[in-house]
């Protein structure tokens, strides 16, 4: 399973990290501006890093795609300290990103594309010259992975998909996609946790839910999780409804 | 046991304190007061070392009573207020006795006002806090009916005290820092944004709110860019490039780019700023905007020490058959106009 990534290019190449003041109490420290796949094995062993020697005055680590945020405590420690404590791991995380480790846990959800649950699925299809099956065909083979949790409590950004599947934000929110919705842009694909606008374009629909405050464990989903989507017809989604707010999906331990 | 009921809601009211921290990971932004200095603000009327739960009030508050006696701090957007039909004056806190009503109206300026008991709400917490994060399902709008079991006040008697309010209620000049996405835009629509009057959209939440004017704001390659954190205070730009600032209740991760990021001081003026509202923005750079960074619990010091009694104490009177007593209540706003 375990795959070098590469760039676009097909080589790996170093990505630079830059140190960037994000606000008064914040470095964001950024491998890449778009979803580069060296960039993203580069941010994630940055943020291992940071789990093994967090440096002083540091009060929060939040990894996103390429980039991870730290929040530090301006009383306890100076910005120019910080970064100077910071260059030598980041630098160090962007030579080593090499293999992306294999997944310990794979979930299968099940989901229904297209017509009312999907209804972007046709036009992207289009777009890509595909039929809607191939389209459907594409997301499920797919190896994706939690890349990052956020925008709503447990909410996965998964990827990455074929480079054809670069398609950009919508220029218009979207004023609502249901709870469940999977929508696409820029190659990822996002499990939404609740109702909310989007940017993004839905295609198909899950029910399961990656939020539950009631639930033992209110956000089950893990930054390195597999992902495998399983096709299912609407009337199969509906029976998956279910109180536990799983949605028929199904954990499996690979380690 | 102490109680703070809430005999009617009027406005849309729900239970906010500082927030739940450390979360980013997951997902779950800190959340919280949409203006910290007014639990700030409350926390310094009522003595307290570190900031109290409260009821935020949106747009407007209700009547409420209390079970034992009990003081009750009344800071951000002012509200006209009442005590049994005698005005009480805002950003201020006053003993309530049990029997009497406190009866708040609308916003008259600004649009989140602020309730907080003296006694610490006992209601149990969710991930070390009690604030309700309406958007992700953590709590609930406070209705009509509804009663909070409080700690008892430790000074229920103590008179009255008030404390100047900092002025964030009618929109204004905020300070905006550049932050990593800043280099996306093109100099010329930097500077554009910063020349630009801004009304506040009557589209906002808790999450943030939507900027209106005749300008766009676009970034270079704004399509392609990765999500990254995203918090309270980022100015982003949607692919059209209409500005919304992000507040309390925001998400975590986004992938619209920002222009920057309003300084903590100057996020109660946006958050505060009613559809209408007026606003502009001066740039900072990192360095101007941490040399403004204070601690919380510096701010909170510092309003401690700018409190004062409202009325005179009797016992520190010389003659106190020579004052008029009932003069100081009858009208309540005598200290604003004086």
């Amino acid at each position: 399973m375990s795959d070098a990534p590469k760039s676009e290019a097909g080589t790996i190449s170093t990505p630079t990290p830059e140190l960037l003041p994000a606000g008064t109490d914040g470095m964001l420290v950024r491998f890449a501006l778009s979803p580069d796949p060296v960039a993203m094995a580069a941010a994630q062993g940055f943020e291992l890093a940071l789990e093994e020697a967090r440096p002083a005055g540091v009060i929060e680590v939040a990894p996103a795609l390429v980039s991870v945020l730290l929040r530090f405590d301006p009383a306890q420690t100076r910005r120019a300290d910080l970064i100077a404590a910071l260059r030598p791991l980041a630098e160090r995380a962007a030579r080593e990103a090499g293999h992306r480790p294999d997944p310990i846990r794979r979930w299968q959800i099940p989901a229904a594309f297209g017509g009312d649950n999907g209804p972007e699925l046709a036009p992207i299809a289009r777009q890509l010259g595909l039929s809607e099956r191939e389209a459907v065909g594409e997301i499920c083979k797919a190896d994706l992975r939690v890349l990052a949790i956020g925008f709503f409590p447990g909410q996965p950004y998964l990827g990455l998909l074929p480079e054809p599947w670069n398609l950009p934000r919508l220029p218009e929110l979207v004023p609502s996609v249901p709870s469940g919705a999977v929508v696409v842009a820029v190659r990822q694909i996002v499990l939404f946790g609740a109702s909310s606008a989007t940017g993004w374009r839905q295609v198909a629909r899950s029910h399961f839910r990656c939020f539950d405050p009631a639930r033992t464990e209110p956000m089950p989903l893990r930054a390195g999780d597999a992902i495998r989507f399983v096709p299912i017809s609407a009337g199969e989604l509906a029976a998956l409804d279910t109180p536990d707010g799983m949605g028929g999906a199904r954990l499996e331990h690979l380690a | 046991m102490s109680a703070l009921r809430v005999l009617r809601a009027d406005g849309l009211i729900s239970v906010q304190d500082m927030g739940r921290e450390g979360y980013l990971s997951q997902g779950l932004s800190r959340g919280g007061a949409m203006d910290r200095l007014a639990l700030l603000e409350a926390a310094a009327l009522l003595g307290a070392e570190t900031p109290l739960a409260g009821l935020e009030m949106a747009g407007a508050g209700g009547l409420f009573e209390v079970t034992r006696p009990m003081r009750i701090a009344l800071t951000g957007a002012p509200m006209r207020a009442d005590l049994d039909g005698v005005a009480l004056r805002w950003n201020a806190a006053h003993p309530v006795l049990p029997g009497q009503q406190l009866r708040i109206g609308g916003a008259q300026a600004g649009s989140y006002g602020y309730l907080v008991p003296g006694g610490e709400f006992a209601t149990p917490g969710w991930l070390g806090s009690r604030a309700a994060h309406l958007s992700v399902g953590i709590g609930a709008r406070v209705e009509s009916g509804l009663t909070f079991p409080c700690a008892d006040d430790p000074a229920p008697d103590r008179p009255a005290r008030g404390l100047p309010a900092t002025q964030r209620f009618d929109g204004g000049t905020v300070r905006v820092a550049d932050g990593p996405q800043t280099a996306l835009f093109d100099p010329a629509v930097i500077a554009s944004f910063y020349e630009t009057g801004f009304v506040r959209a009557p589209r906002g939440n808790r999450q943030g709110v939507q900027l209106d004017a005749e300008t766009r704001f676009a970034a270079q390659g704004a399509a392609g860019l990765a999500s990254d954190v995203i918090g309270p205070g980022d100015v982003q730009m949607t692919g059209d490039g209409v500005p919304y600032v992000l507040l309390a209740e925001c998400q975590t991760i986004g992938g619209y780019p920002r222009i920057g990021k309003v300084i903590p001081a100057d996020l109660p003026i946006v958050a505060q700023a009613p559809p209408g509202a007026r606003l502009r923005f001066s740039r900072l750079s990192p360095d101007q905007a941490d040399a403004l960074w204070r601690s919380e619990a510096e701010q909170l010091r510092t309003l401690r020490a700018a409190c004062h009694p409202l009325i005179r104490d009797p016992s520190e009177m010389g003659d106190l058959l020579s004052y008029q007593l009932i003069g100081g209540v009858t009208s309540g706003d005598d200290l604003e106009r004086g």
